[in-house]
């Protein structure tokens, strides 16, 4: 049995409305504190937002880079506005820094451009990896609803691409040109008021019952539980994954980084991890169905592999 | 302008040709398309008489081959493709690059639509799928307003399709894995969204329950009509404000902008519905043939008739107007 090369982790942008100086504050403590190699940065959900986090940029980028991280910039995810084309060329064009392209006019402007492709892309085959690559992109982070079965298929047809997976946080299972969150306070979203910057880790949706089911962040829903692959590591390691993706939620995100950190290297049991994990981010329930092809939200406990 | 109309059956398909189609798209019966329910869609031989009826009658037959690719089961797609082709498809409606690439490849002659389903919202993207796979025409996700529309128009080198007149998907079609959190079942993959084996209905007290796995997506009080548990038009609790969260149960209708829309240069309008029988799609097609041959004092009469065949009589002009986001 060979040995595969442990994976790295990286840290997705962060998805929700921070200030400012607390988006700048969080990505300098991740830059001293936790053991992720690679950070992308960038509003991805909402383009109204980008002046929340823009004179913060340059700092934290070299913040993170004195710590030795490698940076990334993301790209938006939903792009129909002239000014969010402009906004995507100018970054394809003049970015110092790799960009992660979120939507197809991304991968389109940095086609001949090493580049990376997140997991708003979708990516369910091989054949499309293998296309991708062969236009620049050098990783990829696997949409958030693929089974283990598909993963490995892909990693398998697509030598050369470094995949990643989504491994932690409230999963992004959606996008619209409705603001849900603004109409939720009777807004719309022209007049929004930015008022998803109240709930930093998103709004929760519950069903009438009283059940907790997604929540909202602007634009883009998420999962109510936060996806947390942490026992399936070593099966994702040996399939060839070459890194880990922990998207940024309102809790310790370094205690969570290192937590997976010593997951990879072995140094703590699956039910340590998970523990930690619990302590980390209070509250908050987990699932990993969709690795087992079971509904999204469901938790699988155990080792075995759909 | 076009008008493309759905078939799930191969009645539904002779009912659009006969109504006056200028094209039907149509799918196979398996998770090649996005409309894989039970009962629906085209075997081989039913798709080669369905294309040989509509040649009879000047009507151009579209294959909707517009799920992705699950790995190592590519077969399935491409032994799609290459029927499709073979039978005599007008074009193929698709939505993986990896699929798009194949077809491109073997099949340089055969029109290549890019489904809905594929989320190309704008120049660049509609752009790098022209240049990258000689992509004929665009499908447009429901996300855009009319003025959008025109923009893009300006700037692409494609044909672009709408739809007009159907269900309405509140999110970014190809983008939404609710259904998949939900069911396991999810419109990329299974070519399903809020799956009927997954539908469960229940009498609590007076009301009834409509539940998508372990979710109540709706309670109805006794009087109230129940509709299908479509996740995104679920009724949810959000900071203890009870409401429909993403959008009321309310079906698509821009037949009262038809007008812009050809301004804005657009080529074809689509009418969703591929799961809907027969008689619907035999009395949509008509009453929207003469709509859109009609001249404006006619319109508004021929556009209410086809408002009382839409869901619960309610729609919505959705993205195509401002206001709506």
């Amino acid at each position: 049995m060979t040995v595969a090369t442990l994976p790295s982790l990286s840290l997705g942008p962060v998805l929700y409305l921070w200030d400012g100086p607390k988006w700048r504050d969080f990505y300098f403590r991740i830059a001293d504190e936790a053991p992720v190699a690679h950070v992308v940065i960038g509003e991805t959900v909402c383009s109204k937002r980008l002046h929340f986090i823009e004179p913060h940029v340059g700092e934290v980028v070299e913040r993170l880079e004195r710590a030795g991280k490698s940076v990334s910039l993301a790209s938006l995810a939903l792009v129909t506005l002239e000014r969010e084309s402009q906004i995507v060329r100018a970054l394809a064009r003049d970015s110092a820094h790799p960009v992660e392209a979120n939507d197809l006019s991304a991968l389109g402007l940095l086609a001949g451009k090493p580049h990376s492709v997140g997991p708003l892309i979708n990516v369910y085959n091989g054949a499309t990896a293998r296309l991708l690559a062969s236009r620049g992109a050098t990783s990829i982070c696997l949409p958030p609803e693929l089974p283990m079965a598909s993963v490995r298929e892909i990693v398998r047809d697509a030598p050369g691409v470094a995949f990643e997976i989504f491994a932690f946080g409230r999963v992004p299972l959606a996008i619209s040109a409705r603001c849900a969150h603004a109409r939720s306070k009777g807004l719309v979203k022209d007049n929004c008021q930015f008022i998803c910057g109240d709930d930093p880790d998103g709004l929760v949706v519950e069903t009438l019952d009283r059940q907790p089911f997604l929540a909202l962040n602007g634009v883009q829903t998420v999962s109510h539980t936060c996806q947390a692959l942490i026992q399936e590591l070593p099966e994702l390691a040996a399939a060839g994954i070459s890194r880990i993706r922990l998207s940024p939620q309102d809790c310790d995100m370094v205690s969570v980084a290192r937590t997976f950190d010593d997951a990879i290297a072995g140094r703590s049991a699956p039910a340590d991890a998970i523990a930690r994990l619990q302590t980390a981010y209070p509250g908050a329930s987990l699932s990993n169905g969709f690795h087992y092809a079971q509904q999204g939200a469901a938790w699988i406990a155990g080792h075995a592999s759909a | 302008m076009e008008l493309i109309c759905p078939a799930g059956t191969p009645a539904a398909f002779r009912e659009a040709v006969d109504a006056g189609a200028d094209a039907v798209y149509c799918g196979f019966r398996d998770e090649t398309n996005a409309r894989n329910f039970p009962g629906l869609n085209f075997s081989r031989d039913e798709l080669k008489a369905a294309i040989a009826y509509a040649r009879q009658h000047g009507t151009m037959t579209f294959v909707a081959i517009n799920t992705f690719m699950r790995a190592g089961r590519e077969k399935l797609w491409h032994e799609a493709v290459d029927d499709a082709v073979r039978l005599g498809a007008d074009a193929v409606i698709l939505a993986d690059f990896g699929l798009m690439a194949y077809t491109a490849e073997r099949y340089p002659d055969q029109r290549l639509h890019v489904s809905v389903q594929a989320s190309a919202a704008n120049a660049d993207a509609v752009n790098f799928l022209v240049e990258t796979f000689r992509a004929k025409r665009v499908v447009l996700p429901r996300i855009l307003t009319i003025p959008d529309i025109a923009r893009l128009a300006r700037q692409i080198r494609c044909e672009i399709e709408v739809f007009v007149f159907g269900g309405l998907c509140v999110m970014a079609e190809g983008r939404c894995s609710l259904s998949s959190y939900a069911t396991g079942k999810s419109p990329n993959m299974n070519g399903v969204c809020s799956p009927a084996s997954h539908v469960r209905y229940r009498e609590d007290g007076r009301e009834l329950v409509s539940e998508l796995g372990d979710y109540t997506i709706n309670r109805f009080p006794a009087g109230e009509a129940a509709g299908y548990p479509t996740l995104c038009k679920g009724r949810f609790n959000v900071a203890d404000e009870r409401g429909y969260a993403f959008e009321d149960p309310v079906s698509l209708d821009v037949m009262d902008h038809v007008d812009l829309l050809r301004e804005a240069g657009v080529s074809a309008l689509k009418i969703e519905g591929r799961q809907r029988g027969k008689a619907y799609v035999a009395e949509v097609v008509s009453v929207m043939r003469r709509a859109l041959a009609a001249n404006a004092a006619d319109r508004p009469a021929l556009i209410s008739r086809l408002r009382l065949l839409s869901e619960g009589q309610r729609t919505t002009s959705g993205a195509y107007e401002k206001r709506w986001r």
